[in-house]
């Protein structure tokens, strides 16, 4: 039998300092950084990670899949290693962004939400992430944002990204 | 600490900037603030022991309204809440920035964090509020990180905490990051956010001045409504009345985005010609002919090049020239771009974002973006432009949150202006224009 699932200590101890931003009766405010911090440690949510996640902060489970699903960017499936997600609205494809999320899909051979065969990189179509003065932009894994991503700065990136 | 923060470009902020003054990109640090003259406004209602009335009296003469994007006058919302109020109370900075179009609110947070931070203890002064929380949109981690370290800074100095700088008056602050939805923008859906659930809007009334944040009174600004407090503090509610106009006072940052030159941020005077901004972002890019721009964030309705270019950029100016200002967010379109197309992806956007608690939004944006998809891709119907017009008047005021109001203006406003490129559309099964994006 599997051990039950926990979190390491680092990330219960960035959970607890959450906690502490919210009066003591209202853990439940902690559980969106909760979940973002479980989902850093294990790379996207499972409904064991959620449930550890609903028992840590005393709060029904259902209470934690209706945030972690509501929430675009937690992933409630395995994702690739590395997660791209690139805003495809209207002032980012003025300057740009349709064709540069074209020449990802090129380049990387998959479409919207889908991952390399090698398991590498899911790419994702997002939806405004506030820096349109820095079009095309992207984020990878959800924290990362890369901008005035030209195609040759995406041909380094995929490169980096091992 | 952090993640490397993209570099910045040139000294933008333009020369009428008091919010953006100074800044370069990389003094942002306490001292940095400081240096420019920064918890001057504090330091000055602890020393001269300005009472919190007269504090809110500064903000109604200097004009200064909501720059999240409804424009309700700031004065006005911090006399509403109830000061005398034995519980707790909150005050609640929205910077859940997320409307196609604005990014203003980043700029502030990650190079000028310390002015939101100052704005915010003098608002908790003002309305006597010990607790206030940053609710920071999610697709800005790096952002986020910085904004928390700009609170450890404020912390040390004795700015932010306990007895803050000697007197009897404790504020605490606290970040709070989003983590994917536009929604979380409605002030009641963020509160709802910050308690740890779905982010679904609250019907009104009562309104957050009564029920907010765990039920309690709750005042919430915007993080450009904060940042220009210290100034009015320190120059008079007149003075920062006089940098624009009247009704409109103070500066606003425009974010510029589309076929410019240089897409950015650029802080002006309220009154501010648009021509004069345009000019600013550096005009069209490669030479191209000014088409169309929506003038205040993607819900806002679009105007025809030769309407804007007569417009003033403040609330009242482009209120008369049929539009909204908005969040300030200035989209800006060229010639060769198809309005089918630009609405096809707006209208996309909302259907994505309808947080799906009402039937009108929930079902009618998705009935819109289906009707704009086939008019986009040579199947529309003769019919279809009077039923989109139809389907986007029933959206309009029968939800509880203003998303369905976002999603149906610009429908009817791109229908108003450029009917004819939707009828070509249906006519002939493809563009007016073209090539496109």
């Amino acid at each position: 039998m599997n051990a039950p699932m926990t979190l390491s200590s680092e990330s219960l101890a960035k959970i607890d300092k959450a906690v502490a931003k919210y009066p003591p009766d209202r853990k439940d405010s902690a559980v969106m950084a909760a979940l973002t911090i479980a989902q850093d440690e294990k790379g996207w949510l499972s409904t064991e990670t959620m449930d550890f996640v609903a028992q840590y902060l005393g709060m029904p489970p259902v209470a934690v899949y209706e945030v972690a699903s509501f929430y675009t960017m937690y992933d409630l499936k395995p994702t690739g290693k590395y997660k791209l997600t690139i805003c495809t609205n209207l002032p980012c494809a003025l300057q740009g962004a349709t064709h540069t999320a074209e020449y990802l899909k090129k380049t990387l051979g998959i479409g919207f939400n889908e991952t390399t065969p090698d398991g590498r990189i899911t790419l994702k179509e997002g939806e405004c992430m506030g820096a349109c003065g820095d079009a095309p932009v992207m984020i990878q894994n959800n924290k990362k944002m890369l901008c005035a991503m030209s195609n040759e700065k995406i041909d380094q990136l995929l490169k980096d990204l091992k | 600490m952090g993640l490397p923060i993209p570099p910045f470009v040139g000294d933008i902020f333009g020369p009428d900037a008091v919010i953006m003054k100074g800044i370069n990109g990389t003094n942002w640090r306490l001292k940095d603030y400081e240096a420019r003259g920064g918890y001057s406004a504090l330091k000055k209602i602890i020393a001269e022991k300005i009472p919190p009335e007269q504090v809110v009296n500064e903000l109604k003469k200097s004009s200064l309204r909501g720059r999240g994007g409804a424009g309700f006058p700031t004065g006005l919302k911090w006399s509403f809440m109830p000061r005398q109020f034995p519980g707790q109370k909150y005050l609640v900075c929205n910077s859940d920035e997320g409307e196609p179009g604005t990014f203003k609110d980043r700029d502030i947070l990650r190079y000028n964090p310390q002015i939101l931070i100052e704005g915010m203890i003098i608002g908790g002064y003002a309305m006597g509020i010990t607790v206030g929380y940053n609710y920071i949109h999610g697709e800005i981690w790096d952002v986020y990180e910085r904004f928390e370290e700009a609170l450890e800074e404020a912390r040390a100095a004795g700015y932010l905490g306990d007895k803050i700088l000697g007197t009897d008056f404790s504020f605490q602050l606290h970040a709070h990051h989003g983590f994917g939805a536009y929604i979380c923008g409605e002030e009641t859906a963020l509160l709802e956010s910050l308690e740890g659930k779905k982010g679904q809007p609250r019907f009104k009334p009562p309104f957050p001045a009564s029920f907010g944040l765990y039920g309690k009174p709750t005042t919430i600004n915007n993080t450009e409504t904060f940042a220009a407090v210290p100034w009015i503090i320190n120059n008079g509610g007149d003075a920062f009345l006089a940098l624009g106009k009247p009704n409109n006072g103070g500066t606003k940052i425009f974010s510029i985005s589309g076929d410019v030159a240089r897409p950015g941020n650029y802080e002006i005077k309220l009154g501010t010609p648009f021509a004069t901004l345009l000019e600013m972002a550096g005009g069209m890019r490669d030479g191209k002919k000014l088409k169309a721009v929506i003038p205040g964030g993607s819900s806002m309705p679009v105007l025809p090049a030769d309407i804007m270019m007569a417009t003033d950029m403040d609330y009242d100016s482009i209120a008369k020239a049929g539009s909204m200002l908005g969040s300030g967010a200035v989209i800006v379109m060229d010639e060769t771009r198809c309005m089918v197309k630009s609405l096809l992806r707006l209208s996309y956007f909302y259907y994505e974002e309808s947080c799906g608690q009402c039937t009108p939004c929930r079902e009618g944006t998705g009935w819109l973006y289906r009707m704009v998809d086939r008019i986009e891709h040579g199947k529309g119907r003769p019919e279809d432009l009077d039923m989109l017009d139809n389907v986007a008047q029933n959206i309009q005021g029968r939800t509880i949150c203003a998303l369905g109001d976002a999603a149906a203006m610009p429908v009817r406003a791109f229908l108003k202006h450029y009917r004819d490129e939707f009828q070509h559309h249906i006519d002939h099964k493809k563009c007016l224009v073209a090539p496109y994006i």
